[in-house]
């Protein structure tokens, strides 16, 4: 149908403060014709889980500065999972170690984008996601 | 497709959620659910709440689901926020202010993207109320920014309509302009605590006043004047009352929500909730009824018989009226 659009939850989990990042990403993937689901602040998995299937999203945006992405984004993981909503594709930004990136793969985290990384990279990884 | 139905009138949330997508979308999945879910609805309390952006909708909203929550009354939000007219994109942002209602599974919020067809969002807000009334939410709350006729539109879905103003947004002659201030069932001075909160009640009152017509009796030159109240109606007659808020407190929302119920005991009295059901049911059955003729007249058209025309037009050798008319013939 015409009528689809990519639908995306913008979340920021853990505690810390800085949203300029995820505010930058949720307007490029407005501008790029995406609905996006802005959620805010210090949102817990739990939060993130329960928005996502409210809204019926395909893809979740996850903004982590503040280093606990390997224990937030797993729990993101596992709660999806545990909704029936394993197929949401989860793209994670942030300040995340080279080392970590393996792992955050292997619990299914599609794209992972560091500082400097383009708003157009991450549009067009969204949309190649949905292509195949 | 699996089965989403049943589920969902099972209370099934992730099959809720994926209807509410196929309704937004306009899939035939969604049209026979609709079909299917139809004679479940009829049950729930639909109350609209509309006003200028930065007046605090969201942040009442939430509010007003806590309490009717505290009631034991599962609450559904639909929350329409604007797309963009040139990508079509949309950052969806109520559920920023709702951060208090997660965790609790008798609340349910969808964001809607208002997308930009003509009639199409009144349409579609509709069919998504009549899902969250099957699923068996016994309050539907629908936010919508009330900047023009399709928020007015879908503030008409509503049994009760609160409008949400806010102290320094505008003077009295904003509030005798026609316009959202007429849908008003119940009016909502927000931000109460703010300064200038007493005038925008005058304001309020006075057009109030002006619409809704009581008795005076006042001195003019030392003789008594009489005016007499403007209708002889026997029904009683419904004058919005005006409730002051602080959303980000609390303050005042016990009495909003003695006031929704009060608007909700009139509508049956009077029989005006019949009413209300009546035109919101013959208002979805125009749009769809104009929908399907205006595909069916574009699907009849042989290609490129559009574009000719306009060019003719464009041309001025054409009148759009004159060539609607030879259109119509041909289709």
């Amino acid at each position: 149908m015409t009528n689809r659009k990519i639908r995306v939850l913008v979340a920021k989990p853990g505690l810390d403060g800085h949203d300029r990042g995820a505010k930058v990403v949720a307007r490029a993937l407005r501008d790029a014709g995406m609905e996006v689901i802005y959620t805010g602040l210090r949102q817990t998995p739990e939060m993130i889980a329960e928005a996502a299937l409210q809204e019926d999203v395909d893809v979740i945006g996850l903004s982590i500065l503040s280093g606990a992405h390997m224990a937030l984004v797993p729990r993101v993981m596992e709660l999806l999972k545990a909704n029936g909503q394993e197929t949401v594709k989860v793209f994670l930004g942030g300040i995340i170690p080279d080392e970590d990136i393996p792992t955050l793969r292997q619990v299914g985290v599609t794209g992972v984008y560091g500082p400097g990384a383009s708003t157009d990279q991450i549009v067009t990884d969204i949309q190649a996601s949905f292509a195949a | 497709m699996p089965d989403l139905i049943t589920p969902t009138l099972a209370g099934d949330k992730l099959s809720l959620s994926r209807l509410l997508s196929h309704i937004e979308n306009d899939s035939e999945e969604g049209i026979r659910a609709l079909d299917s879910l139809f004679p479940h609805t009829g049950k729930a309390h639909l109350i609209g709440v509309t006003g200028a952006p930065g007046t605090g909708k969201s942040s009442l909203v939430n509010r007003l689901a806590l309490q009717f929550r505290s009631q034991g009354r599962r609450v559904a939000i639909l929350a329409v926020d604007p797309s963009s007219p040139f990508t079509g994109g949309a950052v969806l942002g109520d559920r920023v202010r709702m951060r208090d209602l997660s965790g609790d599974p008798g609340i349910f919020i969808r964001s809607m993207a208002s997308r930009g067809s003509l009639g199409g969002l009144a349409a579609a807000s509709a069919a998504m109320t009549q899902a969250f009334d099957a699923a068996g939410y016994e309050v539907i709350l629908i936010e919508t920014v009330g900047a023009g006729q399709s928020e007015v539109d879908v503030a008409r879905l509503a049994h009760t309509t609160l409008v949400v103003e806010a102290p320094g947004l505008g003077d009295d002659i904003q509030a005798i302009k026609a316009g959202i201030l007429e849908i008003a069932d119940i009016l909502v001075i927000n931000k109460a605590d703010r300064p200038g909160a007493d005038s925008t009640e005058r304001a309020l009152k006075t057009m109030l006043e002006l619409a809704h017509p009581v008795e005076k009796v006042f001195q003019h030159h030392g003789k008594t004047f009489r005016t007499p109240a403007a209708t002889a109606n026997p029904a009683p007659l419904w004058v919005p009352p005006i409730r002051r808020s602080v959303a980000t407190t609390g303050e005042g929302l016990p009495e909003l929500l003695e006031a929704i119920e009060q608007h909700a005991a009139h509508l049956r009295l009077t029989g005006e909730w019949q009413k209300r059901d009546k035109a919101r049911l013959e208002t979805e059955l125009e749009l769809i009824v104009r929908e399907a003729l205006f595909a069916q007249f574009f699907a009849g058209l042989a290609p490129g018989v559009i574009e000719e025309h306009l060019q003719q037009i464009q041309r001025r050798n054409l009148s759009p009226r004159e060539a609607a008319r030879q259109l119509l013939r041909e289709a």
